[in-house]
């Protein structure tokens, strides 16, 4: 199939065609009896500086996109490009080389940082790991690292425990930028975090984003947290990427049907509002045995006859607005 | 008394003994809730919310050691009856829960179409023929194939679930529902599915609901009344419109204020610092260490002060 991949001359990061398929062993012989197609056939580009924000329902593969950027999972297939070079052939010093420059920040701040280590030292492991500085260096490091995002320097010596889970996601936030990566993939960065904590991590990563010139791919499910963050979105459903464009583009006019039901869904604190809501019907299909033709149809309010048969091609309706359904015009 | 009065709860506490000291989960709240009406309960992680919700329906660990008030439901004290009765006529027969993470809370070995029908056959006595004709007619109630009622929990997504485990609280027709965040592992389209689900039932089975959350913008889809909690206590209570448009409680104007919305660009705001441990807590107004209207009256507890019909425990409106 033809794949449109939106390049621009100042993109840091392309995606073209990733594939990720998980097999599914079975029986006495653990032979593979199916396949999870988590992520089919996904192409797109980060620029230089921006936020890019990925969404989708849960199971629809966003995870798995930002892990196999950064080679955490293997792609099936596919090509990655970062700053030029296929990551995704890199092998020993070279790989490791490219992952100082790329870093995630995980969902849960519960589960990623090691209950048993100080915190300054999980903040200056990767400094150890990738040999920089001297020790003193990297102690001053981890010391700047964590009063960049609000932390003291007696800090430093505390265990996990001892933080609330907005610290504890600051720790993350640290830890991932000690190494001054150019690229960091923030996987649902704020959604274990109460709101009024939510909104301080998000300013810290607003902020070091100016400060540093980071680049960010923003894996996330609630939309407003989206829509504040970001400078295009990308939409994702069923392991393929639906819709793509600029943010204010995409929440004053989404064009595939599943944007504009995520839309019409999103809560609004303001009981006065009465909306009309797209309901969608039954549930998202299982990823193991994915629908024919647009993996969206049998949900989908508009679906034709071609919607069935024949998969849509993810393609440029309007100026940077990337969209794969064939009714959209 | 009013008899459009459902459930009037009263200085209810609950503390809990642990080997820090005496937690102070749950001090001193009152609420009321009239028929076919809603409250959210809004609060962050650890202010007691949860304890709340178990000391209303009385479900409680064994390390009590204090448990007082009173909840006066429909006109009766159940504060004062034994646990054999309150378990007989009170829980699951006056008013239910589902509990936070229900759907996760199904026994996997069991089909859901029994799960749902237990309650009715322990809690009125009918046969299971019978019980399964109330599932069945629960499931179409809140939107589950009845086919489904011989599946097994893992053939259902979390949505369905959800509603599985709502069709259970809804099986013994109380009147009223406790719901302990109950779309907060959903994602959004199944979250509004839900509270479609809820709004209907409110309208055609003229429920009550007290709805337990964090999550500001998605209970405003439900709420006709809200109750902020902090730190154990109840600070603010209003009806929803004028909460959502103009909150007064400092701690509700701020919390509102951190909620990222639609087409909105202004830089969020955030409260500084933490709620307080719920051992020994601090004297006077226990938000008083991160509020930025703070002045010396804050340093004694304020009562609670009314301000065009709303309540709200803050010494600037006094």
């Amino acid at each position: 199939m033809e794949n449109t991949t939106p390049s621009f001359p100042a993109s840091l990061v392309e995606v073209k065609n990733l594939v990720k398929y998980f097999p599914v062993r079975a029986g006495l012989l653990q032979r593979v009896v199916a396949y999870v197609q988590a992520v089919d056939n996904v192409s797109f580009s980060i620029r230089e500086g921006e936020t890019l924000g990925l969404v989708g329902e849960s199971g629809c593969g966003k995870t798995t996109v930002g892990r196999t950027m950064l080679r955490l999972i293997e792609a099936t297939s596919g090509e990655v490009y970062f700053q030029g070079q296929d990551i995704l052939k890199l092998k020993g010093r070279a790989l490791k080389e490219m992952r100082r420059n790329m870093q995630i920040i995980f969902q849960d701040p519960y589960a990623s940082l090691d209950p048993r280590m100080p915190i300054g030292e999980s903040v200056m492991e990767g400094l150890h790991i990738h040999n920089i500085g001297t020790r003193q260096e990297r102690f001053e490091i981890m010391l700047d690292m964590l009063k960049k995002v609000g932390l003291e320097d007696y800090h430093a010596r505390r265990y996990p425990h001892e933080f609330s889970g907005g610290q504890r996601q600051r720790i993350g936030i640290a830890r991932a930028l000690a190494l001054r990566p150019k690229f960091i993939v923030c996987d649902e960065p704020v959604s274990a975090l109460d709101v009024s904590i939510q909104s301080q991590v998000l300013n810290i990563l607003k902020d070091l984003q100016a400060e540093f010139g980071l680049t960010y791919l923003f894996i996330a499910h609630n939309l407003s947290v989206v829509e504040h963050i970001s400078n295009r979105v990308a939409v994702m459903y069923l392991g393929k990427m639906v819709e793509l464009t600029g943010r204010d583009e995409l929440f004053r006019n989404p064009l595939h049907p599943y944007t504009k039901a995520l839309m019409s869904a999103i809560p609004i604190p303001d009981p006065t509002l009465k909306r009309e809501r797209i309901i969608l019907k039954g549930d998202v299909p299982s990823p193991l045995n994915p629908p024919k033709g647009c993996r969206f149809h049998p949900r989908c309010p508009i679906a034709d006859k071609i919607c069935a048969e024949k998969e849509p091609e993810f393609r440029e309706v309007s100026p940077d607005h990337f969209v794969a359904c064939w009714m959209a015009n | 008394m009013d008899n459009k009065q459902l459930l009037r709860v009263k200085d209810l506490k609950l503390y809990f003994r642990t080997r820090a000291g005496e937690v102070q989960a749950v001090d001193g709240v009152d609420f009321e809730l009239n028929y076919n009406r809603a409250v959210v309960i809004l609060g962050e992680s650890g202010c007691g919310k949860t304890s709340l919700a178990k000391a209303i329906l009385r479900l409680l660990p064994r390390n009590i050691s204090q448990y007082s008030g009173s909840i006066l439901l429909e006109n009766r004290d159940v504060m004062t009856l034994n646990e054999e009765d309150f378990r007989r006529s009170v829980r699951w027969v006056q008013m239910s829960l589902v509990p936070q993470a229900a759907m996760n809370a199904l026994n996997p070995v069991i089909r859901v179409g029994e799960q749902v029908a237990e309650p009715a056959i322990i809690h009125l006595g009918v046969s299971k023929q019978e019980a399964m004709e109330m599932a069945a007619k629960m499931f179409q109630h809140v939107g589950v194939p009845v086919d489904f009622l011989t599946r097994y929990p893992f053939e259902l997504s979390g949505g369905m679930r959800q509603r599985v485990a709502i069709a259970m609280a809804l099986v013994t027709s109380p009147n009223l529902i406790v719901l302990d965040e109950p779309t907060s592992a959903l994602d959004v389209l199944t979250q509004a599915n839900i509270f479609n689900v809820l709004k209907r039932l409110k309208k055609e089975l003229g429920l009550s609901f007290i709805l337990i959350t964090h999550d500001i913008a998605t209970s405003s889809e439900l709420a006709d009344e809200v109750a902020v909690m902090y730190a154990g206590q109840i600070i603010e209570t209003a009806d929803a419109e004028p909460f959502f448009t103009n909150p007064l409680h400092p701690y509700s104007q701020k919390l509102m204020a951190s909620v990222p919305r639609l087409h909105e660009q202004k830089e969020l705001d955030f409260i500084v610092g933490q709620p307080p441990s719920l051992i020994n807590p601090p004297k006077g107004c226990r938000f008083a260490a991160r509020c930025p209207f703070r002045f010396e009256k804050c340093a004694e507890e304020p009562p609670v002060f009314q301000k065009d019909g709303r309540e709200v425990k803050c010494w600037l409106y006094a």
